[in-house]
């Protein structure tokens, strides 16, 4: 079932703020885009596993991201949704290359 | 060497089996599961409650897909399995599908009984037992007006009161005199069947149906006895029939069901049945708590874990029909081995019996109060001796406390869920161990409250008792949020105390448990943070919750709203005008007037608000912060003929003045020029009320979900006064409330006489007018502030490729 991945460019690191989500199209796909204060650069499918609520619109902790709508918790690493609440937001790898940040999907 | 594990059936009992032998051993089985419903594990005693209108077929998974893949089975849907060839040990499906297995368990439930009469397969007569059936009934409900259910047991109520529900016009037809003869004696039926005609059901009792009338769809039923009556829809309720046929074509023994021993294997080694499609000791049960006892007792014998096995169950059943209590178990019917205790208050509708054999309790009928039904039940199981209890003490809860007292009362091994089997240790285990504090985290951890639901008052009372419990001991109280056991007051003086500048510092410092806070602490420590240091603390966006960080109000869909400050209420025809050509421009979805006297522009793209903001050339509304929202007013003297001031200009003075500062929660305020009060100021946070020589002020009011009218503060007689007791009083609530609490429980909790007399002391004015404004001055208005700000203005773009 694996399809193969493309890595598409998507925007400069430095033009992406710490800890504010960052709404992106790629193929159509709306992914949130996050720069965490450790660093690291994730990407999950801008819908939360609940009520498609845009993650990328919510308060980042850490590695987790609380969704705005009903303020589901939700790891950006592994995509899984916190307990008591159940459920999994697809991820996406990122990269970065010569300050620009590309993501696979 | 995995084994292979095939089940037939994808319903509760089969699949809550899986899960107690993935708990048991998640390594040893290849799991397939076969189920010809088109949908994942879900509670189908939640379908009443879906009738009913109080949930959605959505809402009642039990398990998602997700699940099934987290846990690596394999699932087959929409296909069924229909032979089980057992010398080659394989399942053959209605897809020419060959699944080998190792072992094999038929958890295959029942079909509702549609009794064999002429008609009985015209259009418009269906059974109640799955999805499609709720999903049939609710849009015939739509359609159709009469509605027949056949059968006054358990479900039939059930779905007499749904299609009601639904504005259908029902009767229930009955073979036997009374109603539920399965649970309640004559006098619990009677009380039951006079409070569901007081509901609008109608009944047909000692009827028994002849035949089905129609020509392509039902029209008519026709009785035994002659008589007949029309109908759109007839609901076959009048029980279940276990699915074995294909454990009989595999020549298993089968008697109603199929048959099993305490460790649910049939006459084949290899084969379980679990479930209502299993008969243990003759009886194959159809409520839930007995199936999930069996499915542990499966589990455990799977696994090769030492059990007794399964022993069969007494059963207690609990009504879920709105506004009719009841709760049966045991026996029901006295005979010649029991004495009853009996209490029959016809005047307050409620009937309580027990049935008594050798000083143990043996039955119960409840009706009207059923509170007492687990309490009872438990001693019942327990076969506790009552010898020592009179027999009003036996009927009563020992305190007239209620659930509170009854939870004190039970023991560790009580049963609290009974559809679950959860014990109260459990539940108390849970929330010490996972540092539970809400029912949702509970049934989450537990499954208690999980199924039908009604036990959860009773964890709510475990809940508050074992925190409370905590409390008494330890002298903790409850944290700000899940970070910390420290409260606002005590996060707010350490702040103080310890110069601390930011909120990372007060984390770090204080020890909160996660590094970066979570949604609670995050947008509350930036509110105390500005609110103590206003001229020195920076604002971070990336601590407000989205409304306030986007200045729009976050929609269901991701859009926003767009609202301009409309003071007083009042505009301009050039501002009307540009409000529509704005809304023209952007194809705005919905323009509404809001409750707070604006107008408001909804459904608007997130990358379109700055341009639309840049358009207007309008100030923010604010109608999406913590700060205040808006003045309303009435017309007051400038045209009314009863207005005694200028209440609207008044109101626009307080707006302008109050504006955009931060407070622990909105605020809503009002001017009203007379006591016929047509600007509703009572329920406000601040209300002036005018008079004819000056202003009642008032304060602590609020409209939402808990109205409080608001108290006096006192009359004055100038607007300047108005004006700055306004701000004295604002920024008294923005010290002193916890973030996200409104001014009506803030006053409720420290008292309304406090607030008072701290703002009639002509000394204490002053200082907090001089804060506020200090305040005051470091807030730019919302969208002048983003425009000129690039970086702010970025947070609205989406990024395309």
């Amino acid at each position: 079932m694996n399809t193969t991945k493309e890595r598409v460019k998507v925007m400069k690191l430095a033009d992406l703020p710490k800890q504010i989500g960052k709404e992106v199209m790629i193929n159509g796909k709306s992914i949130a885009l996050f720069h965490l204060t450790n660093g690291d650069v994730r990407a999950v499918l801008n819908s939360c596993p609940h009520k498609n609520g845009p993650l990328a619109e919510g308060i980042v902790s850490g590695e987790f991201v609380f969704c705005p709508l009903y303020d589901w918790k939700i790891s950006l690493v592994t995509g899984e949704v916190q307990k008591p609440d159940n459920g999994r937001v697809e991820t996406f790898e990122t990269q970065i290359i010569d300050e620009y940040i590309y993501v696979m999907v | 060497m995995k084994k292979r594990l095939v089940m037939i059936g994808n319903g509760m009992a089969g699949v809550r089996t899986v899960e107690e032998i993935l708990k048991r051993d998640a390594q040893s089985f290849d799991i397939t599961i076969i189920g010809d419903e088109n949908h994942p594990n879900y509670n189908r005693i939640m379908l009443s409650n879906v009738l009913q209108g109080k949930t959605t077929v959505d809402e009642i998974n039990i398990n998602d897909w997700d699940w099934y893949k987290e846990n690596n089975i394999n699932l087959l849907t929409g296909e069924k399995a229909i032979q089980i060839d057992r010398k080659n040990k394989v399942v053959v499906t209605d897809q020419k599908k060959h699944i080998g297995y190792d072992e094999l368990i038929i958890a295959t439930g029942s079909s509702a009984f549609i009794l064999p009469l002429p008609g009985s397969d015209l259009e418009g007569v269906i059974g109640f037992r799955t999805i499609e059936d709720t999903e049939k009934m609710m849009e015939t409900a739509k359609k159709y007006k009469k509605a027949v259910v056949i059968g006054g047991g358990l479900l039939g109520l059930e779905a007499a009161r749904g299609l009601i529900d639904r504005g259908m016009d029902v009767h229930v037809v009955h073979i036997m005199p009374t109603l539920m003869e399965q649970q309640l004696d004559k006098a619990a039926a009677n009380l039951l069947r006079k409070d569901l005609e007081a509901q609008g059901m109608k009944f047909l009792m000692e009827k028994q149906t002849a035949e089905i009338c129609g020509e392509n769809r039902v029209e008519s039923l026709k009785f035994t006895d002659g008589t007949s009556i029309a109908c759109d829809l007839v609901v076959m309720a009048v029980g279940i029939r276990p699915n074995v046929a294909i454990a009989r074509e595999a020549e298993l023994e089968v008697n109603r069901a199929i048959v099993v021993n305490d460790h649910m294997v049939t006459s084949d080694e290899s084969i379980y049945a679990v479930g209502e499609c299993a008969e243990h000791k003759g009886i194959a049960y159809g409520l839930v708590a007995p199936l999930y006892e069996q499915g542990i007792a499966l589990a455990d014998h799977i696994t090769g874990k030492e059990s007794k096995g399964y022993q069969g169950s007494i059963l207690s059943t609990q009504l879920k029909v709105a506004g009719c209590d009841l709760f049966s178990g045991g026996k029901i019917h006295e005979d010649d081995q029991t004495e009853a205790i009996i209490v029959h208050d016809q005047f307050a509708k409620k009937y309580k019996k027990i049935l008594i054999t050798d000083n143990k309790i043996v039955g119960i009928v409840l009706y009207g109060d059923a509170s007492d039904g687990n309490r009872l039940f438990n001693m019942l199981k327990k076969q506790a001796d009552i010898s020592e209890y009179t027999s009003t003490s036996v009927l009563s809860s020992a305190n007239a406390g209620g659930e509170e007292d009854l939870v004190t009362a039970m023991s560790a091994e009580d049963t609290v869920c009974g559809c679950n089997g959860v014990t109260k240790g459990t539940i108390v285990q849970s929330i010490l161990e996972q540092g539970l504090t809400t029912f949702e985290e509970v049934k989450g951890c537990t499954k208690a409250g999980g199924s039908c639901g009604k036990c959860k008052p009773m964890v709510e009372s475990i809940l508050a008792h074992t925190l409370g419990d905590k409390f008494d001991a330890s002298a903790q109280k409850l944290g700000m949020c899940s970070c910390t056991e420290l409260t606002r007051d005590e996060v707010v003086a350490q702040i103080m105390e310890k110069g601390l500048k930011t909120p990372k510092e007060v984390r770090n410092v204080l020890g909160f448990a996660h590094e970066e806070g979570c949604s609670k602490c995050r947008p509350a420590l930036n509110y105390y943070m500005r609110m103590l240091r206003p001229e020195e603390y920076e604002d971070d966006k990336a601590s407000r919750f989205v409304n306030e960080k986007m200045e729009g109000n976050i929609q269901k869909d991701g859009t926003f709203s767009v609202i301009p400050r409309m003071y007083g209420g009042t505009t301009t025809a050039e501002d009307l005008i540009r409000i529509g050509e704005v809304a023209k421009k952007y194809n705005v979805p919905l323009v509404k007037v809001t409750g707070a006297s604006r107008i408001g522009l909804y459904g608007v793209k997130k990358e379109d608000v700055p341009k639309m903001w840049e358009d207007l050339g309008m100030r923010s509304g604010y109608a999406y912060s913590k700060s205040l929202r808006n003045v309303k007013s009435c017309v007051g003297s400038r045209f009314c003929r009863f207005g005694t001031q200028d209440s609207l200009g008044l109101g626009i003075k307080l707006e302008q003045a109050l504006e955009m500062v931060d407070t622990p929660h909105k605020m809503k305020m009002g001017v009203t020029g007379c006591p016929r009060n047509c600007a509703e100021v009572l329920t406000k946070d601040y209300g002036i009320v005018c008079v004819e020589n000056g202003y009642q002020i008032y304060f602590g009011g609020n409209g939402g979900t808990e109205v409080r009218e608001c108290d006096l503060l006192t009359t004055v007689k100038t607007e300047e006064e108005v004006i700055t007791i306004a701000k004295a009083y604002m920024q008294l609530y923005r010290e002193h409330a916890n973030y996200g609490e409104r001014t009506a429980p803030w006053v409720e909790r420290v008292g309304a006489e406090w607030v008072k007399e701290t703002l009639l002391k002509e000394e204490n004015i002053a200082p907090l007018v001089e804060c506020f404004e200090k305040a005051k001055g470091t807030y730019q208005e919302a969208w002048a502030s983003v425009l000129q700000d690039d970086k702010k203005k970025e947070m609205y773009q989406v990024v395309r490729n």
